[in-house]
């Protein structure tokens, strides 16, 4: 049997991480649950087998089932009778196989139903999901929104939701209006609450909503009349089962057809409120959108994955001049370079995966307890790094799913311009992924103030601070000439004060800074396992010109020539 | 009604992706270069023994597997997909059986269990592929049997109802319980392993392997979870007749083995055009493939 986890290294040498014993354990809380669930771990070696024999699961079922029903899926997509969405045949083949292999409410606590895994091997998942067919994993991602009804709803919603959750049912979060996409604070659907039976009824329209028509949806509105922008939007659940949304219409995108994005029509439509009034946006959606990032990445490493084997299987087979394309120098450098961008998006996913998952354990056991003053600084410590890598990891792995799509269908030359290659749907669907849940633009925006805070140039340095073996020392010395570019490049910038002038520069700076960091995480990955090193080199090496190009770039730019790229006047 | 089924399964070589060192120099299968699997179409009747199990409650699903420790493996297999207990069928004895001597052993360990309503088994096993165990152990056992099950519709009044795939079609028949039904690999795929049942049931271990494994932190767990322990079954357990079990009780003689190589030569394109079918009839005449 074909299996997506046991083909490559790359999850195993992930999941193994010095981390995880930190992980497993805050989120195991001591193994508390290993006499009152049959299926929880007894100790932290117990708690690995189990995520990795899951993990074989989700790998059979990738290759097995999802992967072989992608192409139809994308064919068929799902359709739309009487205000609601019908599935895709395949689409609905693959929900029946997760939902009996028990892979929904992966990272739910158990006393919901849930398996109570921790973020990275659930990204793990995500990221195989992906590979097999990117439309499928926004489908079975989105249970993520069990993470923030978890986080805000309160205990007797936990009961009522979670469960159903974990038992299968979907979920969807409706934030986007037609006239608010970036700047969710427009939102203008109106939530007003019903005095006779104390429910609250939602009315107006909902657009781009990714599988739209879920069971258990997370719905932004406004609450407050009057209001005009985020501190007047609550968070509400709506239960498809009470009615009062339909589906007016499904899109009909460029890539990830599979997944259904609707238009949605509320009309008096019974919702509970979630958390507190006027949280939905400044507090809900912020930490429901940070989780969702984290998906993407998943689903980028998962496009980029599947780009490369595309692209690698076609230049082995494909002979041409006498021998397979891949002989070619023109060839092998782009196949090497696409191995690099899939291992360095994997990179910095579970690195973030892991800094995600520290902060969020403790902040479930700050639920439980008073954490103590270590605990605190922890907390503190990881949610930062979190909060930095996401916004960086997700604008790079998505970017690099993009460079990797495109040139898969490169090295298929005309072929892969044909629709009877699985690279063009691919290059398809990962067009989506450096626009939604924030453009990489936006992503950019939320990391620049790590660049200028120095939250990235600390962390290059306790990678840098770490031991390689003597071998990999050529690496480490570039990496630390890369780090000396950055520093001096951000100094360069920051020193105008010129906020204009930063904004400007601040996609140059990010990547800059992520260039540094990816490097040192490939940098470490070879000094664990020698499969790393090619592309520990290449990646270096690559970045290493692109800091300068960069460098070259900012140094020799004249400030005044930035009103040429002003908008005119006119 | 809730049902007691026993559903037979082997561990097999996977000979579906075979690669250069699948055979050994004198013939045989190097069952070491291939990795064991549940044999698939014993995975089709374990499906459909765990849809019985959907329509009644309170059924139960017991696995019955005859081979060495490791195919302990199999049990463990069929916990994760939802089955509710397991036999391994193990002994020095069985050592070199042909389906005969198979089929004697395990009607001889179905006697032993006792209370059963159906045994269900795949058709045959892709290692051997002769599909005469399951008819085998169903005139031992002198109980009616339903080969090529496609579908077990129902089981309503003492009787089964299944759907049999044929050559030229399909066709419903019903027998009295208990009976021995063969499940063809048309039936529909087994459901998964589960993520709950795995993380359940992986430290479940026959007796001979909690020995081997002594050093384990998990043996605990069998005594206090009683259904991690999967029974095994000796000759002498079942009351099998040592001269009729292993090589002893195998009439079958392996004359030789030959290693086919297959070569397939340049395809032929052929038109729906009457010319084009009265030359493939002609040549296929002329070397015997008909007529």
């Amino acid at each position: 049997m074909a299996n997506y986890f046991l083909d490559t290294h790359h999850y195993r040498f992930h999941l193994h991480h010095p981390l995880m014993k930190r992980i497993v354990e805050l989120k195991e809380r001591g193994f508390a649950d290993k006499d009152a669930y049959d299926y929880a771990p007894m100790d932290f070696d117990d708690a690995m087998d189990s995520y990795g024999k899951v993990l074989e699961i989700v790998g059979e079922i990738c290759a097995e089932t999802i992967a072989p029903n992608a192409e139809s899926v994308d064919h068929d997509g799902p359709t739309l009778h009487d205000g609601h969405v019908t599935y895709a045949a395949g689409t609905k083949k693959n929900l029946d196989v997760i939902r009996k292999a028990g892979l929904m409410g992966i990272s739910m606590p158990r006393r919901y139903g849930g398996l109570n895994f921790p973020i990275v091997p659930y990204m793990m998942a995500a990221d195989m999901v992906s590979r097999a067919d990117a439309g499928f994993e926004n489908i079975w991602g989105l249970q993520d929104c069990a993470e923030t009804l978890y986080e805000f709803g309160n205990e007797d919603q936990h009961k009522r939701y979670i469960p159903r959750v974990a038992a299968g049912e979907t979920m969807s979060m409706d934030l986007t209006e037609p006239d608010a996409g970036s700047d969710l604070q427009s939102v203008m659907l109106k939530a007003t609450y019903n005095e006779s039976d104390g429910s609250w009824r939602l009315n107006g329209v909902k657009r781009f909503i990714t599988n739209g028509d879920s069971d258990i949806h997370l719905v932004l509105a406004r609450s407050e009349e009057g209001t005009k922008d985020g501190r007047g939007l609550s968070m509400f659940i709506y239960d498809k089962r009470n009615g009062g949304v339909t589906v007016r219409r499904i899109e009909n995108k460029m890539g990830i057809k599979g997944s259904p994005t609707c238009e949605l029509v509320f009309r008096n439509a019974k919702a509970e409120l979630c958390g507190e009034r006027r949280l939905g946006l400044i507090k809900y959606v912020m930490a429901l959108m940070n989780g969702a990032r984290l998906g993407i990445m998943a689903q980028a490493v998962g496009l980029s994955e599947a780009a490369y084997w595309e692209g690698y299987k076609y230049a082995q087979e494909r002979k041409q001049f006498g021998k397979a394309i891949i002989e070619f120098p023109a060839v092998y450098e782009m196949i090497a370079l696409m191995r690099a961008k899939a291992d360095a998006s994997r990179a910095i996913l579970y690195e973030t995966a892991r800094f995600v998952d520290i902060y969020k354990a403790l902040d479930d056991i700050a639920r439980e307890r008073k954490l103590t003053p270590d605990e605190r600084q922890e907390q503190k410590k990881y949610s930062k790094l979190a909060d930095a890598f996401t916004p960086v990891g997700k604008a790079m792995t998505t970017e690099f799913a993009n460079q990797n799509a495109y040139d898969a269908i490169q090295v298929h030359g005309g072929s892969g311009f044909m629709k009877d290659y699985a690279c063009e749907r691919i290059y398809r669907d990962a067009r989506i992924t450096n626009i939604y849940e924030g453009t990489t633009q936006l992503q950019v925006v939320a990391a620049i103030r790590h660049v200028t805070t120095g939250t990235y140039l600390a962390q290059i340095r306790e990678y840098d601070a770490l031991d390689y073996k003597p071998e990999l020392q050529p690496m480490r010395i570039k990496l630390q000439g890369m780090t000396a570019q950055y520093e001096k490049l951000v100094a360069t910038v920051t020193d105008t004060k010129d906020n204009e002038y930063i904004d400007f520069h601040a996609r140059r700076l990010v990547e800059s800074a992520a260039h540094c960091i990816i490097g040192y995480l490939l940098l470490h990955a070879a000094n664990e396992e020698d499969a790393y090193r090619p592309s520990a080199e290449i990646y270096i090496a690559y970045s290493q010109a692109e800091i300068s190009k960069i460098e070259t770039y900012i140094e020799r730019f004249d400030r005044s020539q930035l009103e040429y790229f002003m908008p005119p006047n006119r | 009604m809730r049902l007691k089924i026993i559903v037979l399964a082997k561990q097999v070589p996977d000979t579906r992706n075979v690669g250069k060192d699948a055979m050994k120099a004198d013939g045989t299968v190097n069952r070491a270069a291939l990795p064991a699997i549940f044999n698939p179409e014993d995975l089709n009747a374990l499906e459909q023994a765990l849809r019985l199990k959907d329509q009644n409650p309170g059924s139960t699903v017991t696995l019955l597997t005859m081979g060495p420790g490791r195919a302990a493996e199999i049990i463990r297999e069929g916990f994760y997909r939802g089955a509710d207990g397991g036999y391994l069928l193990t002994d020095r004895a069985f050592a070199g059986a042909d389906t005969l001597a198979t089929s004697y052993a395990l009607s001889m360990a179905i006697r032993s269990i006792k209370d059963y309503d159906l045994v269900l088994c795949g058709r045959q096993a892709i290692d051997g592929d002769t599909a005469q165990v399951g008819p085998q152990v169903a005139e031992k056992l002198g109980l009616p049997q339903i080969t090529y099950a496609e579908e077990i519709q129902k089981v309503e009044n003492g009787h089964v109802w299944v759907k049999r795939r044929l050559e030229r079609g399909v066709e419903t028949v019903s027998a009295p319980l208990p009976s021995v039904i063969t499940v063809n690999g048309t039936a529909p795929d087994c459901r998964p392993r589960n993520a709950r049942l795995v993380q359940k049931y992986k430290h479940a271990r026959t007796a001979t392997e909690r020995q081997q494994s002594a050093d384990s932190p998990y043996l605990s767990l069998l005594d206090a979870r009683p259904y991690l322990n999967i029974a095994e079954l000796s000759a002498a357990g079942v009351g099998a007749d040592a001269a009729q079990c292993g090589l002893s009780g195998s009439p079958t003689k392996v004359k030789k083995i030959e290693n086919v190589v297959f070569q397939a030569k340049e395809g032929k394109t052929l038109t729906a055009a009457d010319t084009d079918m009265d030359e493939l009839m002609k040549e296929l005449i002329a070397n015997h493939t008909i007529g």
